[in-house]
């Protein structure tokens, strides 16, 4: 299987040059210990009761348009990756996020923080209720912009399969012009992180949907 | 209607990684990320150190995770990372660093002949996250470790953190450099 995942060296990402390892990452003869092949395990007591809806957060309803965004948790045999912890975080409608740093002039919505989790259930699944970010511009070229994204952080069942990575919306004409989707190689690798628009999903008269599945590494194995 | 569960579980290839971007701050650190035990615990040692680029700068919006067996060298099964009681040991750390690029966790000594730390780095610039680990110096086990013997022997005190006093270490994580630490690959 080849490598799906960008180069740590990706120059049009201009943050990328001083931050990349220039040296080949060493792969351990004896293979990962009893510790790399773990991962962490969260609780459902833990997390918060409305942690997976980021449209119910603060007393009032956020501006934009509401999505639910769904989809499976995947080891890269297809099994499902049950009561693994999901994160994510995203702009509001405006394309403004609440970072501090965000000096985006555009628009905070007082009824949005854009930060969710939850755990997948028995068939891998996570399910989040939110509102559809928006474009934002950066500072790595002249007029650059970012497509809308939800960031996502996955643990998986080893160390190895942790994963964060952004969803992406179908269709979005600012594709070909973001150095960061573009840093994947491999048109097919890239649409791996554009989610699907799915009817079946949407509830009538309150929320669009879509349908993300995340396929984590192989699981590895003790040698 | 959602999504039938495929009966047959087929391979599928697996999803590419993208950064964690520079505005992760106000999601993914929580409250005692970096307290894996409290300061308070008798066997408390402090690991913590700066991420570094190239040129030697520190950066700001790098998030630093830990994961580690406990004393016993078992691996924890307990969960409560998230809202830590202070007496379950979880295993994982999880701290962002400051605007001096410093990051820090109160923790234990893992077990095991070897002692060490598997540490995840992400930033704004890595595409993908970086694996490392953490060894403690003077362990009479690291020179029969079969992964610290596998880094080539100019590069292996990268990974060996520095001893600054009584429980305390120092272990800044060079993402390049004359310095750059040894990264791991699956
Ligand atoms: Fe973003």
């Amino acid at each position: 299987m080849s490598d799906p995942h960008p180069p740590y060296l990706y120059p049009p990402y201009r943050s990328t040059p001083l931050r990349a390892p220039s040296q080949p990452l060493v792969v351990p003869k004896y293979g990962p210990d009893a510790i790399e092949l773990s991962s962490p395990v969260f609780g459902h007591a833990e997390l918060g009761l409305l942690d997976n809806d980021l449209t119910k957060q603060h007393a009032g309803e956020p501006l934009g348009e509401r999505i639910v965004v769904t989809g499976r948790v995947l080891d890269s045999g297809g099994r499902p990756v049950p009561n693994t912890l999901v994160e994510i975080w995203q702009t509001n409608a405006a394309g403004r996020y609440i970072h501090l740093r965000d000096q985006h002039p555009a628009p905070l919505d007082p009824n949005f923080t854009g930060a969710g989790r939850c755990l997948t259930d028995a068939d891998g699944r996570y399910r989040f209720v939110t509102i559809k970010p928006g474009a934002y511009p950066w500072r790595n070229h002249h007029n650059a912009w970012r497509p809308a994204h939800i960031h996502i952080s996955v643990f998986g069942t080893a160390l190895s399969q942790r994963l964060v990575t952004q969803m992406y919306f179908p269709g979005d004409p600012l594709f070909a012009y973001d150095p960061i989707f573009g840093s994947i190689p491999g048109e097919k690798a890239r649409e791996r992180l554009v989610a699907r628009f799915d009817m079946d999903t949407t509830v009538p008269e309150w929320a669009l949907a879509y349908q993300w599945d995340i396929v984590l590494g192989a699981t590895p194995v003790e040698d | 209607m959602t999504q039938p569960t495929p009966a047959q579980p087929m391979p599928a290839q697996p999803t590419p990684s993208q950064t964690v971007g520079p505005f992760f701050g106000y999601a993914l650190p929580y409250a005692d990320g970096s307290r894996v035990v409290p300061e308070w615990h008798p066997d408390a040692i402090r690991i913590h150190g700066r991420v570094l680029d190239a040129e030697g700068e520190p950066l700001p919006d790098a998030l630093v995770e830990i994961w580690q067996t406990g004393p016993d060298g078992q691996v924890a099964a307990s969960y409560g990372a998230f809202s830590r009681d202070g007496h379950d040991f979880t295993g994982f750390g999880r701290c962002a660093t400051d605007a001096a690029g410093h990051y820090w966790f109160s923790t234990v000594k893992p077990g095991g002949a070897a002692p060490h730390i598997a540490v995840i780095v992400f930033a704004r610039g890595l595409l993908r996250s970086l694996a490392t680990r953490i060894y403690f110096p003077g362990e009479p086990g690291n020179a029969a470790d079969p992964v610290l013997s596998d880094v080539p022997a100019d590069r292996r005190d990268t990974l060996v953190a520095v001893r600054e006093g009584d429980r305390s270490y120092g272990f800044d994580v060079h993402l390049q450099g004359e310095q750059e630490t040894v990264f791991f690959g699956v």
